[in-house]
């Protein structure tokens, strides 16, 4: 079994522009009940998308029909509070390959990164630069090269790097699933478990 | 140069470090419950794996039960079929497994401790933000991902970055009115909700030497509301004799044997801390929070900071600048993995005893497991709470999440011991405030935000 290798890409982009923004809002927990690890994009931000009768926000971005992309950019603190990894299968879900944000909460990135999605951290003020460039064109576009580990505005060719570390740069160019990498060290495991006794 | 607790423990379990420094991490306990299993079991069954040490794993429902005639069928379907999907996984791959009604059933992070599974210097995972509970006995616990579960499932091991290491020092007698529930608000309400991302947490000091087990669980726990991976504190006298006889606990001879080795486990005077922050006990008041992340808290009797988030005061419906004391409540929780412990009944028995539940308040009040449920019925405190016009419900995660019945309704005020005053966490709509126990009882008996220093003899 093995994730999506990603490649890189280019695309608009979707913004919330909020702070904090915790795993509770991505997906709330009454949408945790299912078994099988599908679906969960329907309802990705479900209260913030739509209202109790279910009818949909406007003024939310992921309805407001001017943008659309592979990559949501939200603000600092991205993906807070619970470790439900059912937070990241929704936004992959949902179509996003990308979350740009200038601060990620630590389970959550390691939960993006186990599922194919690639957490992008950037500073403030590019984050900012990136806000701003959506705002001027809605339909602003941006490239994503894991390869170079750069983030890039297109029309103004500014660029900013970001970091991943090795091994999950690894995991992501080739596909590579870390299930399958720990069960093929069992040997290393069981010496390791004999070594303590 | 000295080594951490957290170097201590964390180098002893580490298998390989992988180029760009993860390590293979070996655990000795994973905890799993039945939201975020299912698809980690789906995971390896798919692959043709079985589960690598099933012994090592231990298995309780609790996110998603009822908290109330327990022994019905659960109602929602969909909640059933996670419950079944559990114990089903579990039987197939030889997992122990507390299922509701089970003498030893309840909320994961109360039973790991109660059990004597969790025991320090030990590695522990399950898949959920608050396994950092378990730190408080001195163990390295923290919430995992699915396919973090899985890979434990897999190899009893998972690919972690080691986190940089903090250490908060609280020195100093707590005041009147003050528990461990104030103490671990009071430290988020000033390292912010994203103060500790990136780091793993050791709590010292004289303040939190003085906690009981319980109150240590209870700042532990909430470690993750700072962003934190875990948090812990080195265990010491009270750790042991809180260990000693209980049930998964080493017996006789190895428990002696299994102390001496705990002895070592402590930070060395000259180690080294990433970052470090120091607070003072005395600085410290009933607490309760007014926003919409677990950093938005304050004094009980103070004022909302002229400078809060206006979106987070708009969803609340409070005003900056105004005071949260004799605002009406609608309902109060005192439960969850954060205050569902036998103490937080204790107390709350006790403030309550004697008087009466408010009339405008509906009260959950939700023991943490079926052990602290037994120990409150034996020793009378169902009887108080009735006397008092409060029942004492069935043990699970209950109106902390919301994943069963027990929501909170749209616009209404709930004052709550768990653990998250996310938007919607207790209901969609629901406006959750955080406090400690002797402020939901408080609450519970007058019907508004009070300063239980002022309702109670404290």
């Amino acid at each position: 079994m093995s994730i999506p290798k990603f490649v890189t890409f280019t695309s608009g982009a979707v913004p919330v522009e909020m702070e904090n923004i915790d795993t509770d809002q991505i997906i709330p927990a009454r949408f945790l009940k299912a078994t099988e690890r599908k679906g969960f994009g329907d309802n990705l931000f479900r209260d913030w998308r739509y209202d109790a009768s279910g009818a949909k926000i406007a003024s939310f971005p992921l309805n407001d029909a001017r943008y659309e992309g592979q990559i949501l950019v939200a603000g600092r603190n991205f993906g807070c509070g619970s470790s439900r990894e059912h937070a990241a299968w929704a936004i992959a879900d949902y179509g996003f390959r990308v979350v740009v944000s200038s601060f990620f909460a630590d389970i959550f990135r390691n939960n993006a990164l186990n599922n194919g999605l690639l957490p992008i951290r950037v500073s403030e003020e590019f984050l900012k630069a990136v806000f701003d460039e959506i705002r001027r064109d809605p339909k602003a576009q941006f490239t994503v090269d894991l390869d170079r580990q750069t983030l890039t505005v297109v029309s103004s060719g500014r660029s900013e790097g970001f970091e991943i570390d090795a091994y999950k740069k690894c995991c992501l160019q080739n596909g590579y699933d870390d299930v399958d990498y720990l069960h093929s060290i069992a040997d290393r495991i069981e010496a390791f478990e004999a070594s303590r006794k | 140069m000295g080594r951490t607790l957290l170097d201590k423990i964390w180098d002893a379990h580490t298998v390989r470090v992988e180029d760009g420094g993860r390590c293979v991490l070996y655990i000795d306990r994973q905890y799993i419950h039945e939201v975020t299993s299912p698809v980690a079991f789906g995971g390896i069954e798919r692959r043709g794996f079985g589960v690598a040490r099933p012994s090592q794993i231990t298995a309780t429902a609790d996110h998603n039960i009822p908290t109330v005639d327990q022994h019905l069928p659960i109602e929602e379907p969909e909640s059933r079929r996670q419950v079944e999907a559990l114990a089903e996984n579990c039987a197939r791959h030889g997992i122990e497994h507390f299922r509701v009604g089970h003498p030893k059933q309840g909320i994961v992070h109360i039973i790991g401790p109660e059990l004597g599974f969790t025991q320090p210097g030990m590695t522990i995972v399950c898949g959920d933000s608050h396994t950092s509970t378990h730190g408080a006995l001195g163990a390295v616990a923290f919430g995992v991902g699915t396919s973090e579960v899985e890979m434990v499932f897999a190899s009893q091991c998972i690919l972690q970055t080691k986190p940089r290491t903090m250490r908060i020092t609280v020195d100093g007698d707590l005041r009147r009115g003050v528990e461990a529930k104030d103490v671990i608000l009071y430290i988020i309400s000033q390292i912010t909700a994203s103060g500790g991302t990136g780091y793993f947490i050791e709590f010292a000091g004289s303040t939190i030497r003085s906690l009981s087990m319980e109150g240590r669980m209870t700042v532990c726990n909430m470690s993750i509301e700072c962003g934190a991976r875990g948090g812990m504190i080195a265990p010491d006298e009270k750790t042991f004799e809180y260990l000693r006889g209980r049930e998964r606990a080493p017996q006789g001879a190895d428990f002696d044997k299994a102390v001496a080795r705990w002895r070592e486990l402590y930070s060395d005077a000259d180690a080294v801390f990433d970052k470090e922050y120091r607070f003072d006990a005395a600085d410290i008041a009933p607490m309760i929070t007014y926003g919409t992340n677990p950093g938005m808290g304050m004094a009980v009797d103070a004022s909302i900071p002229a400078d809060a988030d206006p979106k987070a005061l708009e969803y609340m419906g409070f005003k900056a600048g105004e005071k949260l004391l004799g605002k009406p409540v609608d309902y109060v929780f005192v439960g969850s993995c954060t205050n569902g412990r036998i103490e937080d009944l204790r107390r709350f028995a006790r403030l309550v005893e004697g008087r009466r539940k408010a009339d405008n308040i509906t009260a959950w009040i939700v023991p943490g497991s079926k052990g602290v449920e037994a120990a409150a019925k034996a020793e009378g405190l169902d009887k108080i709470l009735a006397a008092a016009g409060f029942e004492l419900r069935q043990p699970g995660c209950s109106a902390c999440l919301a994943m069963n019945a027990d929501k909170i309704p749209a616009g209404k005020y709930s004052v709550s011991t768990s653990n998250r005053n996310f938007e919607g966490r207790q209901g969609p709509g629901a406006r959750t405030m955080l406090a400690g126990v002797a402020v939901a009882a408080a609450a519970a008996v007058t019907g508004r935000i009070a300063d239980p220093r002022d309702v109670f003899d404290l």
